[in-house]
């Protein structure tokens, strides 16, 4: 398409619950409608929606468009993407932000690919530019730069956003947006996939991305043995472990759940402690929000020390055994 | 049972010891890879792994199927040592600068010269575009349905199978006919490691390079000019702190730096 109007984001719902996700993109959906002085508008998909069509409206969207269907109650690649780009076509929205969850991130490359547009993937910051486009923020090859994406052509201008960065609205109860009901007219019978059931893991651990404290290791340790100085260190300051990409490839750590950064999840901790990490933006971004941070690291020209509020050019071999003794003083 | 033909993508990825050495050409934004060599990125290990496996189950062939430019063929040869029984590398000046949606597209055009195809398996992100686009994309031109996060399959039929997709705490379980793309992610398996005999199966194999004469594609449609995206610009962030040096003796820096911790009310009082 050549040209479209309005912000649309993406609702992802689970369980008939709208997504975190999704009251974000309508946050930053919000600023950018702002900007470009147009309308926000959401975009559902589910069986049984009401309610959340009513959340929509209290966290800020102008219009939701709503397709409800027992073919949508759960995520289908098959059935969400043709919808998708039957709206989009009648529609002809001007901007399309979804969410980088892993569903967002299945259905964004299909849609965009369906109606011929480009897609700038796992943005963690919008703007637009003076003739009205959409900038889409990501941290650069080799994490030392952050790159605007453009899509200069095309529309809509469509990208994904990472979970975790963007804020979401004050819920303003009653407040209600115009609703478009869209018809199904998809069939179980039309498509490939089939969803045949779904299953929910229970939370162990504390995940890192709610801990007030958080050690994060990184390739500089070394091995799986080193690692569990990492683990001691955290649970002497009662904190949860996170880390950076190379433990989680190389399988010391867990890469769904522990890796922090552009790709994996944002920390907010009063206080991060990184053990080996040498500090690339791709990681950087997922600790800006630590009120403080400190770095052990051996180089002491490593980038980390730049972005840290205390730093320690040391191997953390050596440091981590002093600071778990110094710290049982004052725990007890 | 039916014999299955599967492929797998392959992406070169520039070597991560050497990502420093990379730089922006300030003219097109694109990255100068020249003289970085290049490796397999983990997860198309994964995404090879699991078709030999079904080969070795059912009997059939996996082709890899590459973009890239010359000096490529590294990896090609990596994944026949692997146990691939064919490879192609997609190679054209025409193909460069190609943003995912312009990568797909050749990767599409390379795949249905190939003929009858069940199965294309990718990895579920590479390790330096990071962007777990191509997947779907390639499935569009294709044509297939896709299935992405993909941490287990079960071959069901002659013509289906059953995916785990994972998701933020949980998974979809999903039936799916094929032909189907699927991007796996690293709990699907463990990939196997080269042995002796790879070589010398190696050997009997060439890599067919194909160009832009040998796919049908629209010329419009590829490389930096055929991408939708592209970068307007490069800003680096400010992401400074103070950067106060802790220094002495191990013991003496852990009191230091307690001691600041509680100053700045992070950490509780003695
Ligand atoms: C698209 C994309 C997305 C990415 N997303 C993420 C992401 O979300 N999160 C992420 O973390 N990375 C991400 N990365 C990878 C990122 O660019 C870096 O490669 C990664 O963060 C580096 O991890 P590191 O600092 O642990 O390893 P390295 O860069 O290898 O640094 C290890 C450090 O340890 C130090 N060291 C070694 N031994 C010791 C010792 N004994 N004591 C103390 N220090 C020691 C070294 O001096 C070095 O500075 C991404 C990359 C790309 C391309
Ligand atoms: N140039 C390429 N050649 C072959 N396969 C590719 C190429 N680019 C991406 N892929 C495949 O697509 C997957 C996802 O890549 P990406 O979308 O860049 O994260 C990779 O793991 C590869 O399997």
């Amino acid at each position: 398409m050549k040209e479209g109007k309005g912000v649309w984001v993406f609702i992802e719902q689970r369980g008939g619950k709208v997504s975190e996700v999704g009251l974000e993109l309508l946050g930053i959906g919000r600023e950018l409608a702002g900007k470009v002085n147009e309308k926000l508008e959401a975009v559902l998909f589910g069986y049984q929606t009401g309610s959340m069509v009513d959340e929509l409206g209290a966290y800020g969207a102008d219009t939701v468009y709503v397709a409800d269907d027992p073919l949508l109650e759960v995520y289908n690649s098959d059935a969400y993407a043709v919808l998708m780009q039957e709206l989009i076509e009648q529609y002809k929205p001007g901007m399309m932000i979804v969410g980088a969850s892993n569903i967002g991130s299945d259905l964004a490359p299909r849609v965009a690919a369906k109606v011929n547009t480009g897609l700038s993937a796992h943005c963690i910051g919008f703007d637009v530019d003076e003739h009205g486009k959409l900038l889409g923020k990501v941290p650069g090859f080799g994490g030392a730069v952050m790159a605007d994406i453009i899509c200069p052509e095309d529309y809509p201008q469509m990208a994904t956003a990472r979970p975790g960065f963007f804020q979401k609205l004050e819920r303003v109860e009653g407040r209600k947006a115009d609703v478009v009901k869209v018809e199904v007219k998809l069939r179980q019978e039309d498509i490939n996939i089939k969803v045949l059931g779904t299953s929910k893991e229970e939370l162990t651990a504390r995940p890192v991305e709610s801990a007030d404290v958080v050690v994060a290791g990184g390739f500089g340790i070394g091995g799986e043995e080193n690692w569990k100085l990492v683990e001691e260190l955290a649970d002497a300051l009662n904190g949860s472990v996170g880390a950076t990409r190379p433990p989680c490839d190389e399988g010391w750590a867990d890469l769904e759940s522990q890796m922090i950064g552009q790709s994996g999840k944002t920390v907010r901790p009063s206080l991060y402690i990184g053990l080996g990490v040498s500090g690339a933006v791709h990681h950087l971004v997922g600790i800006q929000d630590s009120k403080v941070i400190v770095a052990i690291n051996k180089d002491s020209k490593a980038p980390i020390f730049e972005a840290a509020d205390y730093g320690i050019a040391a191997d953390f071999r050596q440091i981590v055994p002093s600071l778990i003794e110094e710290l049982k003083s004052i725990t007890g | 049972m039916k014999e299955l033909h599967s492929v797998v993508c392959i992406k070169p990825v520039p070597d991560q010891r050497f990502w420093d050495k990379i730089s922006l050409d300030p003219k097109t934004q694109t990255l100068r890879r020249a003289g970085i060599p290049v490796a397999l990125g983990p997860l198309d290990l994964n995404a090879l792994e699991e078709a030999l496996r079904i080969k070795e189950s059912r009997g059939g062939k996996v082709t890899v199927v590459s973009m890239g430019p010359p000096g490529t063929e590294e990896i090609l040869e990596w994944a026949i040592v692997l146990g691939a029984d064919e490879a192609v590398l997609l190679s054209d000046r025409a193909f460069a600068g190609a943003d995912t949606l312009a990568t797909a597209y050749v990767l599409a055009s390379g795949i249905k010269k190939l003929g009858d195809v069940d199965l294309v398996f990718l990895g579920n992100e590479s390790l330096d575009g990071s962007t777990g686009q191509v997947g779907p994309q390639v499935a569009e031109f294709l044509g297939m349905s896709h299935l992405t996060h993909i941490t287990k399959i079960d071959l069901t039929g002659d013509n289906k199978l059953e995916a785990k997709f994972r998701i933020e705490f949980g998974s979809i379980d999903v039936e799916v006919k094929t032909p189907v793309v699927i991007a796996v992610d690293k709990e699907i398996n463990e990939p196997r490691l080269a042995n002796i005999w790879g070589a010398v199966w190696a050997q009997e194999r060439k890599i067919n390079c194909w160009s832009i004469n040998d796919v049908e594609v629209d010329r419009d449609k590829l490389g930096l000019s055929g991408s939708p995206t592209q970068v307007a610009g490069v800003t680096t962030i400010e992401l400074k702190r103070k950067g106060e040096m802790l220094t002495g003796e191990p013991a003496d820096i852990a009191r230091q730096l307690v001691k600041k911790l509680q100053t700045d009310k992070v950490l509780p009082e003695a």
